[in-house]
């Protein structure tokens, strides 16, 4: 019975889709005015990559509701996958058993993987890249230790105090940019510090700042949502879970 | 043929959608909904391509900064598409997995408490 | 000021994360209440300014040349600044009444609702169109994890887990009509795509566009046929939370709905079929919402359904399309969230005392209630529209407005579907504090109330648990009873509808002053319907309590009614699947009702 109404609701659906397609313009086409103005503003502060700077300089009110669904959604994740009334956090008895290959690949390869997410943080408004994507290379690279090593050894890298911490001070910092570029020049966000100049890493003004405060709350709170799944599968047992 | 990325787009939709109204498991219904959301990036990235234009990075190599290229404010939204959608679904995630514990299954025709 | 709305609560969110296990439970509430007062007070400023004209912000400071800018605009009017006000004196009500309510050692519930706050003011505050997606999905992310909060009742999780993949999917087809109006006209901001759109021809990629951003808005708004999640939510969502749900978010997306149509479409989309699409489906939310409302044994979830069909009516106001419409469904809107949160707060002092909110169960057992026993009964004939509370006014403008607007069942309409709500909640008043009549009997394929406490069993009612209540139904009785709040809001819906005003402000500075009006108010013909609509409510409860004894007197009445309403019964499936079926059946009528042309 629900097919039968969801394929009626879809046949209408799609006949509305290809009756519109037909009248957009066409794949390809050079009709972008919004795409002009924001190349002309973003040489205009100094930012190479121009997708930065309408994420951060020009859009920037939109990555501050975009960090705060990240914020969001892990500390709802957390909240809901924390220890119920009924069960407790127990350490398990062993911690697993890795191959050695695993091990020296994963020892091998984490340094690199925080290097490059790194990188790719502090060059997002020269290269392609940025806070989001470079936040979440770290936070997984970290998680390396989890892989090649152990659940203990994880947990001693990553103290969950200190990564929540680095949460709210990379969503805290964002806001607080703002509210410092309202109190200096009249505009939530405006780009106030020097701009420097072209492809070089100090440039574009505020925007590698930003870029910061968004790659810190990014991998702290990868590794918040993570630790946070990864503690509800081993750690947290029910009333009557024998492990 | 020059709307087929928008029909794509829409199919992606509708196919997600689809999987939803089929599935018998939240897991999956989760992910259908993920496949769903992948048609909005189809859409707007296919909205803002140019035949023969660069990418909208001019850092590196270093080139010489030109308007001749791909839009990057629809980038710059199917970016922040693209996190709103991890997390979200992550949040869900963490719901399937109180419901596997609560209810002892992710089947959504044994999940009978709400009704009428 | 604006931005300053969405920042600050993110701010003290960020703040609270980082000290909350150092500080005691009490610092956490104070801390988070602080921050939401914050907001009270900065959009009560931005309402006051925005009395003598929008109050236009581009953010980091990208002013528009020539009517274009990159920068993202916040345009605030009276309304849009309202609307905004009243999502942060709710959330500081509803966090003083956490107070005592919610047991939480961490303050991970506080920013949760400060980050839902955060999202709201962006939402009502914003005039650009994927800022309002991005501030959506805020609202829903930290809704879906406020929902399936109690993660020991299994009804908790499975109900946010129903709200998040239907509120999901509908905003990524908004994101789609997002896409499709970037498409046509290159622009993001409200009013540079109302100048685009002004002089285009009527298309089929427009109307595509428009369906799509309303049907994404219209889930959040609970609109007929995406409106089967708000049950499952409002049932197991923590009572405080529930305020905020149907006091303001619901309305919410209806807001966003109404003003992406006149601030982008007023003239790209043929206005006989929008307001045809709006009144057809604003009907049906409103007669299933009241039809389900009186068969629910759980109170919150009667609620629920008095919500939505509450809802229905909003759009039957807003979907006439004229200023008069807007000026009622404001007053009704924000009387409503008065009373509507009273009485949430109230089923959460039921459940707390009694452990549930069963009407079933609680069937004479709540007669040492106290306070409750005068507030539930005011609460139910205000949801009924008694004058002079502030619902029965908005009730009687938007019946005005139906009629002028050619439309004479409006107000009939109007009077049945807040008679039924509002004869639900005293019905259920009537059995469970006053314990009249006999025990209702069990009914198959209902939602039981049985719910876990959300903390420890209540002996007395707290202060702040019994002043939010009270100050809640205060204001909705305020909204009848003080002057010029007639003609406040029809001067505020005039410039809700002018938008050419709307774009040519924001992007040039000048805009035509518009005539202010200054009578309005009661009427005579208003009071009576209202009074009519509360003595309806008062006989729909006496049916609902002694129902027994009268179907034993007409037996063909009991089978005349029970197919189709089993049928609706189950349609109501708490299956994802169906919902989803639905919404995309939803979509569909939507799309067909704006394409076919008008007769």
């Amino acid at each position: 019975m629900r097919t039968v109404v969801f394929l009626a609701g879809a046949a209408g659906v799609v006949v509305l889709a290809v009756v519109a397609a037909l009248h957009i313009p066409g794949f390809g086409s050079t009709f972008h005015p919004y795409r002009t103005a924001a190349v002309e503003a973003s040489v205009k502060h100094v930012a190479a990559n121009v997708v930065s700077s309408v994420n951060f300089d020009q859009r920037g009110l939109d990555t501050l509701g975009e960090e705060s669904i990240l914020l969001a959604s892990i500390l709802g994740a957390a909240i809901l996958l924390r220890p119920a009334k009924d069960e407790t956090e127990k350490r398990p008895l062993s911690a697993g058993r890795v191959l050695e290959s695993t091990r020296m690949l994963g020892y091998l390869m984490m340094p690199i993987t925080l290097v490059i997410g790194l990188d790719v943080i502090a060059h997002g408004h020269v290269t392609p890249g940025g806070g989001f994507q470079g936040g979440v290379v770290v936070g997984t690279g970290i998680h390396l230790l989890y892989v090649a090593g152990s659940y203990p050894a994880l947990e001693k890298a990553r103290p969950l105090r200190a990564v929540e911490w680095g949460e709210a001070i990379g969503a805290g910092a964002f806001a607080s940019l703002g509210v410092a570029a309202l109190v200096a020049s009249g505009a939530f966000l405006s780009n106030v510090i020097g701009t420097g100049s072209f492809g070089q890493l100090l440039s574009a003004g505020t925007v590698p700042l930003l870029n910061g405060a968004v790659g810190i709350e990014v991998a702290s709170g990868t590794a918040v949502l993570l630790g946070a799944f990864l503690k509800q599968a081993i750690m947290v047992k029910g009333p009557d879970d024998s492990r | 043929m020059s709307f087929y990325p928008y029909l794509v787009a829409v199919w992606l939709l509708v196919v997600g959608a689809f999987g939803i109204v089929r599935s018998r498991n939240l897991i999956h219904a989760i992910l259908c909904l993920s496949v769903s959301q992948s048609g909005t990036y189809v859409l707007l990235l296919a909205v803002g391509y140019q035949w023969h234009a660069k990418p909208p990075v001019f850092g590196e190599p270093a080139t010489h900064p030109t308007a001749k290229v791909v839009d990057p404010v629809v980038q710059a939204m199917t970016l922040t598409d693209i996190v709103v959608s991890a997390t979200v679904t992550a949040l869900l995630l963490a719901l399937a997995t109180q419901i596997h514990k609560r209810h002892g299954t992710l089947d959504p025709d044994e999940l009978r408490q709400l009704k009428g | 000021m604006a931005p300053l709305a969405v920042a600050v609560p993110i701010m003290v969110a960020a703040l609270i994360i980082m000290v909350d296990r150092r500080l005691p439970r009490l610092a956490i509430d104070l801390l988070a209440t602080a921050g939401a007062l914050a907001d009270v007070v900065f959009t009560a400023l931005i309402l006051h300014q925005s009395a003598s004209g929008r109050v236009i912000t581009w953010s980091a400071g990208w002013k528009p040349v020539h009517g274009l800018s990159v920068g993202i605009v916040l345009v605030d009017d009276p309304i849009g600044a309202g609307i905004a006000l009243l999502a942060a004196a709710l959330v500081v009500l509803a966090l003083v009444f956490s107070w005592h309510y919610i047991e939480s050692e961490e303050g991970h519930y506080h920013c949760l609702m400060l980050l839902f706050l955060a999202g709201m003011e962006g939402f009502a505050l914003t005039g650009d169109i994927f800022d309002m997606f991005v501030f959506f999905e805020l609202m829903g992310a930290a809704a879906y994890a406020l929902t399936g909060m109690k993660i020991e009742d299994p009804t908790s999780v499975q109900g946010g887990m129903n709200f998040g993949i239907i509120n999901s999917l509908g905003a990524y087809i908004a994101l789609m009509g997002v896409g499709l109006l970037y498409a046509k006209t290159g622009q993001l901001g409200l009013p540079q795509l109302g100048r685009a759109l002004a002089h285009q021809p009527r298309s089929e990629l427009l109307v595509a566009a428009f369906v799509m951003l309303m049907a994404g808005f219209l889930v959040k708004g609970a609109m007929a046929p995406f409106h089967f999640w708000l049950a499952d939510a409002h049932a197991v969502a923590p009572s405080p939370v529930c305020v905020l749900f149907s006091g303001v978010m619901v309305p919410l997306g209806v807001y966003g709905a109404f003003r992406v149509y006149w601030a982008a479409f007023p003239t790209a989309i043929a206005r006989p079929d929008v307001s045809r699409a709006f009144l057809a489906l604003g009907v049906v939310t409103a007669v299933v919402g009241a039809v389900m409302c009186l068969e629910q044994r759980n109170f919150k979830r009667l609620l629920a359904y008095s919500t939505i069909a509450h809802v229905g009516l909003f759009i039957v106001a807003l979907g006439l399309l004229t200023s008069e419409g807007v000026a009622g469904a404001a007053i009704y809107i924000v009387s409503h969230a008065g009373v509507k949160a009273a009485l949430f707060l109230m089923a959460g002092v039921l459940l707390a005392r009694y452990g549930t909110v069963d009407e079933a169960e609680l069937h004479g057992r709540c007669g040492d209630a106290g306070l409750l026993r005068w507030l539930m009964p005011v609460g139910g004939l205000a949801l009924a529209c008694l004058p002079p509370f502030g619902t029965a006014l908005g009730k009687e403008i938007s019946e005005d407005a139906g009629s002028a607007a050619g439309y004479l069942w409006v107000p009939a309409l109007f009077v049945a579907v807040s008679a039924c709500t509002g004869g639900a909640v005293l019905r259920v008043a009537g059995r469970m504090l006053f314990g009249l009549g006999p025990p209702p009997e069990e009914g198959a394929g209902q939602t039981s109330g049985d719910e876990e406490r959300e903390g420890e069993p209540l002996r007395r009612i707290p202060a702040t648990m019994a002043v939010p209540i009270l100050t809640l139904l205060g204001g909705a009785l305020a909204v009848g009873i003080l002057p010029g709040v007639h003609a406040a809001a029809e001067n505020a819906a005039r410039i809700f509808v002018d938008s050419g005003g709307y774009r040519n402000q924001a992007l040039f500075g000048t805009a035509a002053r518009l005539p202010a009006v200054h009578e309005g108010g009661w009427s005579l013909s208003g009071v009576l319907l209202g009074l009519l609509s509360a003595g309806l409510a008062l006989g729909v409860a006496a049916v609902g309590i002694w129902s027994r004894p009268i179907t034993h007197h007409f037996p063909r009445l009991l089978d005349w009614g029970r197919r189709p309403l089993s049928v609706l019964r189950e349609l109501h499936s708490g299956h994802v699947g169906d919902y989803v079926a639905w919404l995309m059946l939803g979509l569909a009528a939507l799309g067909g009702l704006l394409s076919l042309p008008a007769r």
